[in-house]
């Protein structure tokens, strides 16, 4: 039971995109065509479910041992700086198909902050290794809905009359704002 | 070199409008949404993301000579790392409520935007004087950029700032969601809108 309250928890309700702004950067940058912002989220979630197999055991068997949890930063960006890479290689050698749809946003994994701030949220929430897993899956899943969500309306909007001022970055995040808004409806479905 | 006073205030100059980091590079974004629901935290986020600037550009435009082209991304990302534990053990010391309000903040800057955006464009490629005034120049741009939104979220949110009541409830009534991430959201979205308006009316000449 709390396995799925973590999975809708961190999925739909506190969303990383839309209520702790993590992974703005590819959220803004990537969601100009559904196909790209799909691709996007579904290469994140697959990052995300590993960084969170990964940068656990390394927290706890490694950096707490031996008492030096202060280098959790360093260790966990260097971790995810590596996944990325073997994921990268590993996609180019089994799947070529794969690696032309995804390659140019697998490095900008990397600096997807919402990687980092999984593995940080991890430790701080005191997950174990089972939770880890699933809300480093379920972020994932959270960040592919908003992004090709947005990435559906900013489609539409190529047709909309919209105030030159207000063109391009700025009108996307006050969509945002709006999907913020009506993401808080989700807020209901779990009590406590 | 008689020029190199101009050149200096010129890269301190343009990250506070020409380059100013939210509103114009769009990089940076996490905590310019995430932070400013306070004047408060959104300055003392500012602060720390200029000490980090500050730091990883010198130390970067210092060994730049000594790096691979090859590593360079996961060195600078490296130096970044430390470099923010730093600051991120100076807060959680020193003033522990700011740290306790920034919570996971601090350590994403990490991975801001902005400052591997700096090592990678500025500091690689200059001597460290330079990268000390491009730092600054940006880095207070930031300061002010989150200044500026935690301004307009608190005064509307909570009808203070710096937790200092300005409107009165009785004339008043607070927006709530100014303080809510949508509130961010839309605060952001008006602000890029307003720079881009302002420095079309300057380059058309309206306004200098």
């Amino acid at each position: 039971m709390k396995l799925i309250l973590i999975f809708i928890s961190a999925a739909l309700i506190n969303n990383f995109v839309l209520t702790y702004f993590l992974g703005i950067c590819p959220f803004l940058g990537v969601s100009n065509k559904s196909e790209n912002a799909l691709n996007m989220g579904l290469a994140t979630t697959f990052v995300m479910t590993l960084t969170a197999a990964v940068t656990w055991p390394v927290y706890h068997y490694i950096l707490v041992r031996y008492n030096v949890p202060f280098l959790q930063y360093v260790a966990f960006i260097i971790l995810i700086a590596a996944l990325v890479q073997f994921v990268e290689m590993y996609i180019r050698k089994s799947s070529p198909a794969l690696y032309r749809a995804l390659g140019i946003y697998l490095p900008l994994i990397t600096t997807n902050c919402a990687v980092l701030g999984l593995a940080l949220f991890m430790v701080l929430r005191d997950y174990n290794y089972i939770e880890s897993i699933i809300f480093g899956f379920a972020t994932g899943v959270g960040f592919t809905f908003a992004i090709f969500m947005m990435s559906g309306i900013r489609e539409e909007l190529e047709f909309a009359d919209i105030p030159r001022h207000f063109q391009g970055i700025s009108i996307t995040l006050i969509i945002a704002g709006m999907m913020a808004l009506a993401f808080m409806g989700f807020a209901g479905l779990i009590r406590g | 070199m008689a020029d190199a006073p101009i050149s200096l205030w010129h890269e301190f100059k343009k990250g506070l409008w020409q380059d100013i980091p939210p509103f114009r590079l769009v990089l940076g974004t996490c905590p310019t949404l995430a932070v400013t629901n306070s004047v408060e935290n959104g300055i003392a986020m500012g602060l720390a993301t200029l000490f980090v600037l500050l730091c990883s550009n010198v130390i970067i435009s210092a060994v730049r000579k000594q790096i691979a082209g090859q590593v360079r991304i996961a060195a600078y990302v490296v130096i970044i790392a430390l470099v923010v534990t730093v600051a991120d053990m100076f807060l959680a010391a020193m003033f522990p409520p700011i740290s306790k309000a920034l919570g996971p903040y601090v350590p994403l800057i990490v991975v801001n935007c902005i400052i591997l955006g700096r090592a990678e464009a500025f500091a690689q490629k200059n001597p460290v004087l330079p990268s000390v005034f491009d730092a600054l120049g940006i880095g207070i741009g930031f300061v002010m950029s989150l200044a500026t939104m935690g301004v307009i979220r608190e005064l509307l949110g909570f009808g203070s700032i710096f937790n200092f009541k300005i409107l009165s409830e009785a004339i008043f009534e607070p927006w709530i969601v100014m303080i809510l991430p949508a509130g961010a959201f839309m605060v952001f979205g008006g602000l890029v809108a307003l720079v881009n308006f302002i420095s079309h009316r300057r380059s058309s000449g309206i306004i200098s």
